[in-house]
């Protein structure tokens, strides 16, 4: 059984690590959501290198496509590619790409242009529907990303077909580019808003491995209806000087900056170590 | 002849053939009626999903679906389709390689007097323009049918306009020339070349009878496969007559006459008259009242093919 609190904390090494190694990323971003991935890919999706051609696999879509690190990261460390093809993240010919691309083995489709993902969910989800196959489908949307209209025509649509076998999780950090998504562009309450659309929501830590567990496994109980799970997370969460800061959205770490985040990361990653031991 | 509109002859191969693959999927934002749709609809309910006029989610669940093995059909209207849901067709269709196709209906000025915001005069240069779209003008229903069945025989995308009405068969019953990506041969000739697409292929089929009484001899074209176009026609053309005439229900940016000066100009200089649209909005009329305005009919075709040698 993987320690998944461990294992956000290493992932966010390995992620802190890749960024730094190419000089950009989002990493704010990758920092919020890892909690939310991990716990999908560890713990509740039935997918895995050994069955990503079975038509049956659960299926996964990172609307918020810029916080590819993350991704990359888990889906390397899953072992769908070797670590060391992350060595040319970004680089000159490479594959791997500043957004999740097909080409890269794992990605089910290339997203990053924002209010995507949750409608492609919908066409899978109704697939499986329609062939009455067991899997399940799961988007992440950053809070950000909910003002693109075509969220909302899929948010209708979802609650329409009554796809229970599809679950949205957001990733509620509460900033953007630009600074905290009120002022950007006032979207509280998501909870009443999904709900009016006919959602079951879920609103939960983000960046607790536990409390994202609890809201998965609520929503695979749930007929009738899409779950949407907001992850109330923190932009940058883990370093101390990324925590809370839209100015991390996306920018890379020097070699001080560095030392300082894996330092921190790696107290952190023991914690949860011991604290698992004990 | 059994006039029938183009979109209605859609319907009736997926019907056939839906009966023996599940696989096909159609979907309308609130278009059934409008796309001929509605006996899909009704005979297929479980192989027909209805998004609402949401055209950005037609096309992204279209891919989305497809992504899952279903052959998806995303019918609306073309001036919807081509341009409000662009991004998702770039995107989520064409970038993803997703088994998509757009059938974009009611097409060019077919809307008539509904105006400017119903015309799509600007989807082949739109569509042409996403890297990994192919696009296609069908001219009847006879050749419609063919190239649906052809693309069923694939798991790419591609955009596909039709019209509103009805138009005459171009062909023959049970004798259409077709092949997937080659211009249809409708009549050899060594004057002149005239190269249509759509609906206006009508109009450059009777062009030629017409340019054949005054004694020139036109080679005319069916360019239904925009892209891929079939360049070695147009080269073969470029260098066996004398200039080529293009017409086409679209504007003078991006579309068939584009497309063919381009090839000509960099591989066999001829001069190249367009037919097109106004850079304007067209006026208010009937398709054959606007055709007629513009010149795009086959006395225009003569006209142009007239000066041409």
């Amino acid at each position: 059984m993987v320690n998944l609190q461990e294992k956000t904390w290493q992932i966010r090494q390995d992620v802190v690590t890749l960024i730094h190694k190419a000089g950009s990323g989002h990493i704010g971003g990758d920092m919020s959501v890892t909690d939310i991935l991990v716990t999908l890919y560890y713990k509740h999706m039935n997918c895995s290198p050994e069955n990503q051609n079975d038509p049956n696999r659960d299926r996964f879509i990172l609307s918020k496509g810029h916080c590819v690190e993350a991704l990359y990261c888990i889906l390397a460390d899953k072992g769908y590619f070797p670590k060391s093809d992350l060595d040319s993240y970004s680089g000159y010919l490479s594959k791997y790409i500043g957004h999740p691309s097909d080409k890269v083995n794992g990605v089910e489709i290339g997203s990053g242009s924002l209010g995507h993902g949750l409608s492609y969910s919908i066409g899978m989800a109704l697939a499986g529907k329609m062939d009455g196959a067991p899997y399940r489908v799961y988007t992440v949307m950053g809070d950000g990303e909910l003002a693109e209209g075509s969220v909302w025509e899929g948010a209708m649509a979802a609650a329409h077909y009554k796809l229970d076998n599809l679950t949205a999780v957001i990733d509620r950090n509460r900033l953007q580019i630009s600074g905290s998504t009120e002022t950007v562009m006032a979207q509280d309450s998501q909870e009443e808003r999904w709900r009016a659309f006919g959602w079951h929501v879920l609103s939960v830590d983000g960046n607790s491995t536990k409390a994202l567990d609890f809201a998965l496994r609520e929503a695979k109980q749930i007929k009738g209806r899409p779950t949407m799970i907001i992850a109330n997370t923190t932009k940058g969460c883990g370093v101390s000087f990324m925590e809370n800061q839209a100015s991390w959205h996306h920018k890379s770490v020097d070699d001080e900056h560095y030392e300082l985040a894996m330092r921190e990361l790696e107290q952190r990653r023991a914690a949860a170590h011991e604290q698992d031991c004990k | 002849m059994n006039k029938i509109a183009n979109k209605q002859a859609i319907c009736d191969v997926l019907l056939q053939e839906s009966e023996h693959d599940q696989d096909i999927v159609v979907l309308c934002s609130d278009s059934r009626g409008s796309g001929s749709m509605t006996p899909f609809a009704e005979q297929r309910p479980k192989q027909f999903v209805e998004t609402g006029i949401a055209e950005q989610n037609l096309v992204t669940i279209s891919a989305g679906l497809a992504k899952c093995g279903k052959k998806s059909f995303a019918v609306s209207p073309a001036c919807f389709l081509s341009t409000r849901s662009m991004e998702q067709a770039k995107v989520d269709v064409a970038y993803n390689h997703a088994n998509v196709k757009l059938i974009g209906i009611s097409g060019g000025v077919s809307y008539g007097a509904l105006g400017l915001t119903h015309h799509s005069t600007n989807d082949i240069a739109a569509m042409a323009s996403i890297v990994n779209m192919r696009v296609y003008l069908p001219s009847d229903r006879l050749q419609t049918e063919c190239l649906i069945r052809a693309l069923l025989k694939d798991g790419e995308p591609a955009y596909i306009r039709v019209g509103r009405n009805a138009v005459e068969d171009v062909y023959d019953e049970g004798k259409v020339p077709f092949t997937l990506n080659k211009a249809t041969l409708l009549r050899d000739g060594t004057d002149v070349t005239i190269i249509a697409c759509g609906e206006m292929v009508s109009a450059a089929k009777q062009a030629g009878e017409l340019l054949e009484q005054k004694g020139v001899s036109a080679r005319v074209f069916d360019m239904y496969c925009l892209k891929p176009i079939d360049r070695k026609a147009v080269l073969k053309a470029a260098r066996e007559t004398r200039g080529i005439v293009t017409i086409e229900e679209h504007t003078a940016f991006g579309g068939l006459g584009s497309m063919v000066s381009q090839i000509v100009c960099a591989e066999h200089p001829v001069r190249v008259t367009s037919l097109t649209l106004p850079d304007e909005p067209v006026i208010t009329g009937k398709s054959q009242q606007v055709f007629d305005y513009y010149g795009l009919n086959a006395e225009g075709i003569v006209r142009a093919a007239m000066e041409l040698i």
